[in-house]
């Protein structure tokens, strides 16, 4: 395998609107930055795949932007170690990277937070984000039934593009009661762009079903999900489908700044005004901070970008804006709280840790993360606890176990450059084994 | 770049767009099972994101390789049977 050792002034990881704003304000006003993400395309899980078709304004002015700052993009790369200060490593298809940076800005955004139940693991059960962008990249989904469930905004985002592609959506079911939503909607007014996307969106979904205070119970099928289950707490029915989408809200990708040592807060990454983290040099944008949306993300990367290269006085022109989108991410936590009921959801029998196919009995004996990972292998699968952890955490109120690399499994010959560094990398199984 | 990646899964070749990732070729190709878990169950992606390592398959014979970040190559060789 080839390898290449490269050097920047300003490294950001993640190339969604976070990490693409930064690495462009920064990159404006000189010096050399290199922003790195794992997927083949700029934007990041909202705008993932759109600068090709540039649909989306905000989206392809900001790729442009991007295009035009000077910095450089270097994509399918995953970040998966960090064994010096000032060092990250990062594995392509082709080679394994050592990047050298002055300043960090970390953009690595959200993942979906999936809750077990009985039937989650069938094939055909996926994120809605995920399957979005399995969409976007070819997935077809013409003539299918999806079924749309779980929690959050993206819940309607989703189903409205899923039909676009031909989807047809015989449910949305959101978790959380009406009551909880009609207030959430009735304090819209104060975010007018907001609005008037949650307006458009409905209109295009006239016909959809839409069902607060509605959730999963069980999903069934053979080799594949062929129909759900679910509630409103009273009675139970169930609707055929050849997809279940369902997720319920988001869940910050807080390893990489943690393997930093970024001190976090509520399990997200402490920051202050500047949006530096704990860590000397690092900075911390976007979802990794709060979950708040894309226009948060924007506004603390121009921040981040602005002050990592000493333009505090600039940075602090966008301060009033951010608390406005902090304030909008707050009442979106209010109105999606997950109701308790989840926590009950699956079985004795359920499967907990997909890579290991650990049930929820087994892992309920333990008393924390770290027992049930050394007695039941839970979260010693190659998605190192991605899933399950977030699950247990839920479930149980466990906190997640410590991180170490790599963060995400790599080739053996990639974690033999990260020995070669002085503090050499602990945990050297195969994680694809 | 081609506008057209022929590739082949479980032996059986397809004709997809540019920029299809390698998980959407197999759901093209009617496959709905990625893997087998340990216990030997049917699993297919869930993440969509390079998260879950459940949409992993074989291509061109190097094992565990995660299709949902993947884009079609030409003369790909896609195996889920393995
Ligand atoms: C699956 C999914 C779908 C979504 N769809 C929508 C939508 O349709 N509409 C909407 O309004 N909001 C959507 N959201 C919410 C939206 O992502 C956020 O509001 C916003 O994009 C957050 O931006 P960000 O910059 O913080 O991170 P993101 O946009 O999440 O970008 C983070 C990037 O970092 C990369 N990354 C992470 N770790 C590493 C690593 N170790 N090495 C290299 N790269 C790494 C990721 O691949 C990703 O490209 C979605 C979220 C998810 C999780
Ligand atoms: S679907 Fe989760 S890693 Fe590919």
């Amino acid at each position: 395998m080839n390898s290449a050792r490269l050097s920047f002034d300003l490294v950001v990881v993640g190339a969604g609107p976070g990490g693409l704003a930064a690495a462009s304000v920064a990159a404006e006003r000189g010096g050399s930055v290199a922003l790195l993400d794992n997927s083949p395309w700029l934007g990041g899980q909202i705008w993932r795949g759109e600068q090709a078709r540039s649909a989306v304004p905000l989206a392809r002015q900001w790729i442009e932007r991007f295009l035009a700052s000077g910095a450089r993009a270097v994509m399918q790369a995953s970040v998966f170690a960090s064994p010096d200060r000032g060092v990250l490593l990062a594995e392509t298809p082709a080679a394994r990277l050592t990047v050298r940076f002055k300043k960090l800005i970390l953009a690595t955004g959200a993942r979906e937070l999936f809750l077990p139940f009985p039937g989650w693991t069938l094939p055909g059960v996926v994120g809605p984000g995920g399957l979005q962008a399995m969409v976007k990249a070819g997935w077809p989904v013409a003539g299918r039934r999806v079924v749309v469930a779980g929690s959050g905004p993206l819940l309607v985002a989703v189903a409205d593009g899923l039909r676009r592609y031909g989807a047809r959506i015989p449910l949305i079911a959101e978790q959380a009661p009406q009551l909880r939503l009609a207030r959430f909607a009735a304090g819209l007014w104060r975010y007018p762009d907001k609005l008037a996307q949650a307006v458009a969106m409905k209109a295009r979904l006239l016909g959809i079903p839409y069902r607060a205070g509605v959730w999963l119970r069980r999903a069934e099928g053979g080799e594949r999900v062929e129909r759900v289950v679910l509630t409103d707490g009273r009675r139970s029915w169930t609707v055929e489908c050849d997809l279940l989408a369902c997720g319920w809200n988001l869940v910050p990708n807080t390893e990489l700044p943690r393997l930093l040592g970024c001190a976090l807060a509520s399990g997200f990454v402490r920051v202050d005004e500047f949006q530096r983290s704990s860590v000397e040099g690092v900075f911390c944008v976007g979802e990794l901070t709060g979950i708040a949306g894309a226009d948060a993300a924007l506004v603390q990367g121009q921040i981040a970008g602005l002050a990592a290269v000493g333009e505090t006085e600039a940075a602090r022109e966008w301060f009033a804006e951010r608390s406005r989108w902090h304030r909008f991410g707050a009442a979106l936590t209010r109105a999606f709280a997950l109701r308790p009921e989840l926590r009950q959801l699956a079985k004795r029998e359920t499967v907990v840790c997909r890579c290991e196919d650990v049930s929820r009995e087994a892992v309920e004996r333990c008393r924390d993360a770290r027992e049930a990972k050394l007695h039941t292998r839970c979260g010693m699968g190659p998605c190192q606890g991605r899933i399950c952890g977030a699950a247990t955490q839920f479930l149980f109120g466990w906190e997640s176990d410590s991180i170490r690399p790599p963060v995400f499994p790599v080739r053996m010959e990639s974690l033999l450059t990260a020995s070669e560094h002085p503090k050499p990398v602990s945990n050297l199984s195969d994680p694809t084994s | 770049m081609p506008e057209r990646i022929e590739l082949s899964v479980n032996g059986r070749a397809l004709s997809v767009p540019w920029g299809t990732t390698v998980a959407a070729a197999v759901a093209l190709a009617g496959e709905t099972r990625f893997r087998r878990s340990v216990h030997g169950d049917a699993r297919g992606p869930l993440c969509g994101m390079g998260i879950c390592f459940e949409c992993r398959v074989t291509i061109n014979g190097e094992p565990h390789a995660r299709s949902c970040l993947i884009l079609c190559a030409d003369g790909m060789e896609v195996r889920t049977d393995e």
